[in-house]
């Protein structure tokens, strides 16, 4: 019927070729241990965590062992998993580092062309880098929590162990804030397009602005921290919970929602505006 | 040129139909009253046509007469305030795995420095499903090979250029686009691009080459799509190009150049004094200016028909529309 055949050499994708989702998933995989910064940044979460963990806990120990008065509120689980808290910012670098990477160096251009449905590809950024944040993680947790236990008992001070009620639970959900923490930063940095921005601003969720509700009236102020996202998500790393606060799974699933409406605004700016 | 022979080699499918839909206009990049606006600014407007498959095709205007934006809209990564763009009949968007339909190369400075040249292959080659041992091939079609292990952050100029070319040739689509691929590259590499675009249209694909030096697509391009200020200008052959752009004259040397300027100019013919006791002739051809010189018996000591420099056409054509012109106007 047609006189003009167009037949270029190369085969036309196919359906069968359709990009999957665990295809982008191997992608970003790739690219992320493929950067020294990712080396670095897991280095710093594990060096610093575990650290600043049995520094704290040889130090609380000394002090136990020397006011045997006074041991109101002992949590050595607390203790031997405290550096957690300074490395969060690492691990959410990290995160971070995912996305701003591709807007520092125009990447994100090449990557959105291999994989035009946007939100595929944020999601795939967010599952590679959660994942391998909740491997770091967890062996931050569990190493920071033996160390801090041994150093604890070298004291003769009373040590923690998974034997006892909500142990293991807090002691995992360690690595599981920490890999909350890199998804929050990768939306951050979706979201923000700078990886200072969403440093900062991480800061300011996780630091400052807690902080700040300490002025505040208690009407306003228990309310606020009890819902206030970072806040809550540490309820399901301690043992000993505030009575004012969520409990552990509640608060933990607080932050998850605010972490997937961060994820949820940044997927909105990335399909809506030109790469 | 379209007629390639013997069996296209696609797979089977099972919705025949739709494949020979595809296939129709596989290789084909349609743009359909594409306009792109920022702000006030139409960066292109009301933009129309296509680019075919088994020819080199020149994409050309001035600097920001909107070429990338053109081309950033055809790959989806931004997206027309009207009009559509469509590859191989669909939008690049809905294609089963882009980079098995469109390689490109916008912007060969879009790299991670500290990522391996192999690793940033690799990761693209994997988000459409291409087998990896494919990096390796197109690391050596554009003689990387041997740099494949390296950060891309040590590489010069024209390394970085062969890199997104491999990028852009990773999943053998049929329809290839470049954006100024020769910009930065010393001689060597200018040739080596010409060549390869050439050879990659003769396999049947579609190339779709952008540049603001239209020497350069003189040499390159079968075809020119010329655009300036975001509206099209001229889409033809670049013979075609050459013959209504460029006016042609004829340089004359005569022993009295004076009589013979006068009867030219008597004519019908525009005379202007060129260099060294010369003139060139406008509106009339070499023939006629032979003839005329003969029945009056004047002595002509050159008469050589030029035809104006593609560089001065496009110019010409283009005047009018370059955003920033030097050229100081009251």
């Amino acid at each position: 019927m047609s006189t003009l055949t167009i037949s270029p050499v190369p085969a036309i994708s196919q359906d069968s070729d359709r990009v999957r989702f665990v295809d982008v998933l191997r992608s970003e995989w790739t690219k992320l241990r493929s950067v020294p910064s990712t080396i670095w940044t897991i280095l710093a979460t594990l060096v610093i965590g575990i650290g600043v963990s049995a520094l704290i806990s040889a130090l609380s120990a000394h002090d136990w062992a020397n006011h045997a008065d006074n041991h109101e509120g002992w949590d050595p689980t607390a203790m031997s998993t405290a550096g957690g808290a300074l490395a969060q910012l690492a691990i959410a670098v990290l995160g971070t580092l995912v996305i701003t990477n591709e807007y520092a160096n125009r990447t994100i251009r090449v990557s959105l062309g291999a994989v035009p449905h946007r939100s595929r590809l944020l999601g795939a950024k967010a599952v590679v880098v959660g994942a391998v944040a909740l491997l770091v993680g967890e062996l931050m947790a569990f190493a920071s929590f033996f160390i801090g236990q041994a150093l604890i008992s070298g004291q003769h001070a009373p040590t923690a162990s998974f034997s006892q009620p909500g142990v293991l639970r807090a002691v995992l959900g360690v690595g599981l804030y920490i890999a909350a923490i890199a998804v929050l930063g990768m939306g951050l940095g979706a979201l923000l397009r700078s990886t200072a921005g969403a440093i900062t601003s991480l800061v300011a969720l996780l630091y400052v602005l807690p902080g700040l509700t300490a002025a505040l009236p208690q009407g306003v102020r228990d309310p606020l921290q009890k819902y206030w996202p970072t806040l809550a998500g540490t309820s399901i790393t301690n043992v000993v919970q505030d009575a004012k606060a969520l409990g552990p799974w509640p608060g933990f699933a607080v932050f998850c929602l605010f972490v997937a409406l961060v994820l949820a605004v940044a997927n909105l700016r990335l399909t809506r505006k030109d790469a | 040129m379209f007629e390639k022979g013997g069996a296209i080699p696609h797979q089977a499918t099972g919705n025949g139909e739709a494949a020979a839909g595809a296939s129709r206009a596989g290789g084909l990049i349609q743009v359909r009253g594409l306009t792109k606006q920022y702000g006030s600014t139409k960066a292109v407007d009301d933009l129309s046509f296509e680019v075919r498959p088994g020819i080199v095709t020149g994409f050309l205007g001035p600097n920001g007469a909107g070429k990338t934006t053109t081309m950033r809209c055809i790959l989806g990564l931004d997206a027309p305030s009207s009009g559509s763009v469509a590859v191989g009949g669909r939008a690049y968007r809905d294609l089963p795995a882009p980079l098995r339909e469109v390689g490109a190369l916008i912007d060969a400075g879009a790299v991670h420095p500290k990522r391996t040249a192999h690793n940033h292959l690799l990761a693209l080659a994997q988000s459409n499903r291409i087998p990896a041992k494919r990096v390796d091939e197109v690391l050596g079609m554009v003689g990387l090979e041997s740099v494949g292990g390296r950060r891309v952050g040590g590489f010069s100029l024209g390394m970085n250029q062969r890199l997104g070319i491999a990028a852009a040739l990773l999943g053998d689509p049929p329809v290839l686009m470049f954006d100024e691929p020769v910009n930065g590259l010393d001689p060597e590499g200018i040739v080596w691009v010409r060549k390869f675009m050439q050879s990659l249209a003769a396999e049947g694909r579609t190339v779709f080459v952008s540049s603001h030096l239209m020497s350069e697509m003189a040499l390159m391009a079968d075809h020119v799509v010329v655009i300036g200020r975001g509206k099209l200008l001229r889409d033809q052959t670049v013979n075609e190009f050459v013959e209504t752009s460029s006016e042609h004259h004829v340089l004359v040397r005569a022993r009295d150049l004076t009589a013979l300027s006068f009867l030219l100019t008597a004519a019908g013919a525009r005379v202007i004094e060129a260099e060294e006791g010369s003139v060139e002739v406008f509106g009339l051809g070499a023939p006629a200016i032979g003839e005329l010189a003969a029945t009056n018996l004047i002595a002509l000591h050159e008469l050589s028909p030029q035809r104006g420099s593609l560089e001065e056409a496009f110019m010409k054509l283009t005047q009018d529309s370059v955003e920033y012109s030097a050229s100081v106007t009251s």
